[in-house]
């Protein structure tokens, strides 16, 4: 796991059992075993503090914001714009202007491939995403594309599922406009080196786009030492609330874009001769937000710079390392993906049984895993497998739950072996 | 609380194991494809056809245990029967997986098919078993587009 700390200090210990105490969902029993949530990459539990401020918003402030003179009308948006300033700090951006609140990262994507694609991306042109994208990185991207003539083209990844670094200047033409790349994995895990591709794409004056959304919950992001131009996650991978995520663009680029969705928020003035548009970032949030989401996305940011990302980091490159060890000792597993940096997922397929069956018996250990393709079915074409079994780890998971899920694959073994 | 040895009974197991009539038939003028977009289970089912009787029928594909254990014991099961009573069968075996009929109800239509009871306590894997009895059904018709769970 590659946390961009200088540190030279270790992180202080995480203390996983007051971590979990923190979980309410955690003391929940499935088919009477005590649940082992594993499919973290696909949503993440949510902490006391999230629930609290989510629920003390709706009872005692929630109004609409940038409309009313009325008390609750302020209060609401100052909460609101203070979440902005909180992600601003949380990802190291330069200005407030710059964090775009949307539904998720697949909004989040949407919105740059329309609207930077309606300035920049025009027939003949060309768009590289690799190869280990989830769909939501790449679809949007194909829209475009089909819309204006435009092409996608793929930067590929090796069989340890790390992108070929080798082959990207090759892959950079005169007519790229912009590079499309996961800061890690959703189906492999791999985290990807963003600030190298960065640089190579800058030399070329490309744009790149980060798909953040397995990063955030894992690692500590920079986007000034990563460099890169968009940075979009979800909250409720990052222990907050579903319904809210953040786009991050630099503010360069963001200011040049045209508005990607009409409505009220997002204008200047409007009259039936004309419209213009608000500044950035408002331009970009027409209609009534995700108010209380935000303010339980904001404190998921607290929970998180609390523990701390550093002291997460350093938990779960252990524990997913313990993982990785103890899954590809189970006789008869193949671990899909074995990148030399990787975070949260670690993907896999049994000789004995297929992924769903797998799924099923671990369900009734009260184990939760993800089976199936992961919305990346480029990734599965690539190795040969129409689905993968995905464990998926977060900064609660314990190396008991590995033992328990390392048991229940060899109870897949016995049963259909 | 579901079961899942009333699930994966050892007949299932065999029969994902070893699946019976697993092969083309090559000539054969009724066939289709089955995809089931969540899982990515995919076969394609084959029939023979002499007037209404089924004389042949057979599969070829990849999926979890229920699927090909469902495909196999159905093409056990539909062999030598007339289009009429396949389709019959089928409501049966949609009516029994769902939970709305019993496997003593489903008995005489369905026979041997009935160890596919434990499919109503798991609903997500509802489509995995109903796979290829969907793609029979296409292949009867002679529907040219995959067949979707989805």
């Amino acid at each position: 796991m590659a946390a961009t700390s200088g540190s030279q200090v270790a992180p202080p210990g995480l203390e996983v059992s007051a971590v979990r105490a923190d979980f309410p969902v955690l003391a929940t029993k499935v088919h009477g075993k005590p649940l082992v949530y594993l499919d973290n990459a696909a949503t993440a539990q949510k902490p006391v503090v999230v629930i609290e401020a989510v629920d003390r918003f709706l009872r005692e402030q929630n109004a609409n914001i940038h409309r009313g003179v009325h008390t609750l009308s302020v209060e609401a948006t100052e909460a609101y714009d203070a979440v902005r300033s909180k992600t601003r700090g949380f990802i190291n951006a330069a200005a407030d202007r710059e964090i775009v609140f949307v539904r998720g990262t697949t909004e989040a994507v949407n919105l740059v491939a329309h609207s930077y694609g309606q300035k920049a991306i025009r027939a003949g042109d060309e768009i590289l995403v690799s190869e280990m994208e989830h769909h939501s990185n790449l679809v949007p991207w194909q829209l475009w594309a089909e819309q204006v003539g435009a092409s996608v083209r793929m930067l590929p990844m090796d069989d340890r599922g790390e992108l070929d670094l080798d082959s990207l200047p090759a892959l950079l033409t005169d007519r790229t406009r912009m590079v499309a790349v996961a800061h890690v994995s959703n189906a492999l895990g791999t985290v990807n080196p963003i600030a190298e591709i960065v640089a190579v794409a800058h030399d070329r004056g490309i744009p790149v786009l980060v798909d953040g959304a397995q990063a955030v919950p894992h690692l500590a992001v920079d986007v000034a030492a990563l460099g890169c131009d968009f940075y979009a996650f979800s909250g409720h991978k990052m222990f907050g609330p579903t319904g809210v995520g953040v786009l991050y663009g630099r503010a360069e680029l963001l200011d040049a874009m045209p508005p990607y969705q009409g409505g009220g928020g997002m204008i200047a003035s409007v009259s039936f001769e004309g419209t213009t548009y608000a500044p950035i970032p408002t331009r970009f949030e027409a209609g009534t937000p995700a108010i209380a989401e935000v303010i339980g996305l904001g404190a998921a940011i607290d929970y998180l710079e609390q523990v701390g990302l550093a002291s997460v980091a350093a938990y779960e490159t252990e524990l997913v390392q313990y993982a990785v060890e103890r899954i590809g000792a189970v006789p008869g597993v193949r671990i899909i993906g074995t990148p030399a940096h990787r975070a949260g997922a670690v993907s896999l397929v049994m000789d004995a049984a297929h992924p769903h069956d797998i799924g099923t018996v671990l369900d009734q250990d009260g184990i939760a895993v993800r089976a199936g393709h992961h919305c990346s079915q480029p990734v599965m074409d690539h190795f040969g497998v129409p689905a993968t079994v995905r464990a998926s780890f977060a900064l609660y998971n314990t190396r008991d739950e590995v033992d328990a899920l390392v048991e229940g694959l060899g109870r897949v073994n016995r049963m259909f072996g | 609380m579901a079961d899942l040895n009333e699930l994966y009974q050892s007949v299932i197991l065999d029969h994902n194991r070893s699946p019976r009539n697993f092969r083309e038939i090559p000539d054969s003028e009724h066939h289709a494809k089955g995809h089931n977009p969540l899982c990515g289970d995919r076969l394609t089912v084959w029939a023979e056809l002499d007037g209404d009787t089924i004389t042949d029928v057979s599969f070829v594909g990849d999926g979890c245990a229920i699927s090909k254990a469902s495909a196999s014991l159905m093409t056990e099961a539909v062999k030598g029967k007339t289009i009429t009573e396949a389709r019959k069968m089928f409501a049966g075996f949609q009516d029994l997986v769902t939970g709305q009929r019993t496997p003593q109800e489903s008995k005489e239509v369905l026979g041997k098919l009935v160890l596919f009871a434990g499919v109503s306590e798991f609903p997500v894997r509802v489509k995995c078993a109903s796979l290829s009895w969907h793609t029979l059904n296409a292949a009867l018709e002679d529907v040219t587009e995959t067949i979707k769970t989805e």
